[in-house]
């Protein structure tokens, strides 16, 4: 079939999908059918090639900061930014972007891909950079264990033809670099100060701080305050003000400015650079906060223990009414034993408004065991938001959730506020 | 409180903590200061003294490079912790503690890995990794409640009895429905979850094993509003694989 016809059944699927209001995924996968190499080719005619980020946590809101920040140094970026990161999101996206004969028209691809999936795709689509941000106990049902999920993020490094970007303090992304040649490993890390408020997944039950694996970096994060932050780049102080809300997010700034730096090279324009990276804001439930009645609702997506207690140390409950949603579907994770690796103590003094999601009694029962008075429970969230906003008047909120949690209470709260919806 | 304590062994809490382990440990401590005793965790790691006077011993599972760092320390203490059992000390191990508490692990490429031989169990490394949701029926503590994530397979020796029969999920292995081991007061599992927070019975029978050991008799100061449990125990009922 021709690439033409192909892309025209392609977009029309993708219409159609649209009408119907389904998933962002089906045009994509009708159109990798009919033509398994779409995506390759497509990809093939880009002069600055193709860009991955991966690991298991704040792949979203990394690639969002890397595309603003490439965008505004001039270049025309392609992104799969419907958050479907499967190599089928990709196709869909393709489908979007390219013209009715097929070309794309775009100096650049930055590919958010989910580490199993990756695996299909780099061994297909060799990337010229890749990001590696870290390994974090994720939905270990769907992968088994966690260094298994380093393996999956190895072959992406070893796949990628020029460089690879990969984080310090993380001794399992960092090991990565011991396989590859010194010449083609970048890194960006914290301040030594810095580094017992981002707990890696070895340290979750100890306070022993293991040495490090490789002790260079690009960029550094030297200190943060809850609107600003300091990098050294290149061992050069850069202070900037900062409209990312989480410690997490920012940590993450330093990895989007080590890639960005590494594919412009000396064409980088860096005061531009951190003047863009103080506009960026989070994506979608990775710290975005709502306005409703004039008071802000933060959604805070928890996905896994570290992220969870990241989260908990990056928002002082102070002055805030918070409510927990656990789901356990699919995309969630089914077990929910990371909960009890999350130490929930900084909630002891203020409590919990409302608990909800269909694992609301587990939640809860962990919540028990720290200790942590709760008022509401109910497990329906449609029930739970209403009743969240009826209780906790005049005062901020914040709900904690995980991502099928996520979707539904944001479109909960778009009948009560303007929340973008989620394509 | 009462001053009566007691002294809760976490063994390599570094190392085999996968998976909310340290749930258990949590949940012990709590129910004992819940129930008016004095709990104290000690976190027991390879190399160090191993301590006196220990009334429970709880410990979970790891990665196998976990599991390669902690076996030397194990054998080295096995002859303690077989002095326990065999005196009636509870003891509850999960996943990768509970495959090394067995006669031995046979990992894909032959290599037979020694256990301390509390429980009469063999274990062989698979390639199907058993996962989901998980419910256990026993006599003794009715419905356990969890969520297995295992590839290792382990098989009950003529010695040895179940913890309980698989009613939803795997359990020790994909051919019979037994799940976990029983040795007197010591308990092996695959259950994650974790299982102790979801299954009080359990706990509460780890307890009073301690305290009956320790000061003769249990009496509990105060009764533990289990309403949460309950509901959190009736939705994991419901839930698929």
């Amino acid at each position: 079939m021709s690439k033409q016809l192909i892309t025209i059944l392609g977009k029309s699927v993708k219409n159609i999908a649209k009408l119907r209001g389904g998933g962002s995924a089906l045009p994509g996968l009708v159109v990798e059918h009919l033509d398994p190499n779409f995506i390759k080719h497509t990809l093939a005619t880009l002069p600055l090639g193709v860009v991955v980020i991966s690991g298991t946590n704040g792949k979203t809101t990394t690639t969002k900061m890397v595309v603003e920040l490439l965008q505004d140094q001039g270049l025309k970026v392609f992104t799969n930014k419907t958050g479907s990161n499967f190599s089928r999101g990709v196709a869909a996206a393709l489908l979007g972007d390219i013209d009715i004969h097929g070309r794309l028209h775009a100096d650049i691809a930055v590919l958010e891909l989910d580490e199993a999936h990756a695996i299909n795709f780099v061994d297909r689509i060799p990337p010229r950079f890749s990001l590696i941000l870290n390994v974090m106990r994720d939905q270990l049902d769907r992968f088994g264990e966690i260094n298994h999920t380093t393996n999956l993020l190895r072959h992406i490094a070893n796949s990628t033809t020029e460089k690879v970007v990969l984080n310090r303090e993380d001794p399992r992304v960092a090991g990565i670099a011991l396989s590859l040649d010194d010449k083609k490993v970048h890194l960006f890390g914290l301040d030594d100060k810095l580094l017992s408020v981002f707990p890696s997944d070895d340290n979750l039950h100890t306070k022993v701080i293991k040495k490090r694996i490789v002790t260079k970096a690009d960029v550094i994060l030297s200190k943060f305050k809850t609107n600003s932050a300091t990098f050294l780049i290149d061992g050069k102080e850069v202070k900037t003000d900062l409209k990312l809300t989480g410690i997490y997010n920012v940590f993450n700034a330093a990895a989007a400015l080590t890639l960005v730096k590494v594919i412009l090279g000396n064409k980088l324009d860096q005061s531009k650079l951190i003047e863009t990276l103080s506009q960026i804001t989070p994506a979608f439930g990775r710290g975005e906060i709502l306005i409703l009645d004039k008071q802000p609702i933060e959604l805070v997506l928890v996905k896994n223990p570290s992220g969870f207690r990241l989260g908990l140390k990056s928002f002082n409950p102070l002055g805030y009414s918070t409510m927990i949603a656990i789901n356990d579907n699919y995309a969630d994770g089914r077990d929910m034993s990371w909960l009890w690796d999350v130490d929930f103590s900084s909630l002891k003094k203020l409590g919990v408004t409302q608990i909800s999601g269909i694992r609301a009694y587990d939640m809860a029962l962990r919540l028990q065991y720290d200790e942590v008075p709760i008022k509401y429970i109910n497990p329906n969230l449609k029930k739970a938001i209403k009743h969240f906003i009826a209780v906790s008047p005049n005062q901020p909120k914040r709900i904690y959730c995980t991502y099928t949690a996520m979707i539904t209470i944001r479109r909960i709260l778009n009948k009560f506020t303007n929340v973008e919806a989620i394509k | 409180m009462n001053n009566k304590t007691i002294k809760i062994l976490h063994l390599y809490s570094n190392d085999m903590n996968i998976y909310g382990d340290y749930g258990n440990v949590l949940t012990l401590k709590r129910r004992l200061e819940w129930y008016g005793y004095t709990p104290k965790v000690i976190e027991y790691n390879q190399g160090d003294k191993f301590p006196d006077e220990v009334d429970i011993i709880v410990g979970g599972g790891g990665q196998d490079s976990g599991q390669d760092k902690i076996q030397s320390d194990l054998l080295r203490i096995k002859h303690h912790l077989q002095k326990m059992a065999d005196n009636g000390a509870p003891m509850l191990v999960i996943c990768g503690l509970y495959q090394l508490f067995g006669n031995f692990f046979k990992t894909n490429d032959n290599k037979i890995i020694k256990g301390i031989e509390i429980f009469d169990i063999e274990t062989y490394a698979k390639s199907e990794r058993l996962i989901g949701n998980i419910i256990v029926n026993s006599k003794q503590f009715g419905d356990i409640i969890g969520y297995e994530n295992h590839s290792g397979q382990t098989f009950l020796g003529h010695n040895v009895l179940a913890l309980g029969a698989v009613r939803l999920g795997a359990g020790n292995n994909s051919e019979d429905i037994s799940e976990g081991a029983r040795y007197k007061n010591v308990i092996g599992s695959y259950l994650h979850g974790s299982l102790l927070p979801k299954n009080p019975e359990i706990t509460d029978f780890l307890i009073e094993k301690a305290i009956i050991n320790k000061y003769g008799e249990f009496k509990k100061n105060k009764v533990i509003d289990d309403s949460l449990v309950e509901s959190a125990r009736k939705t994991a009922l419901k839930r698929p694989r």
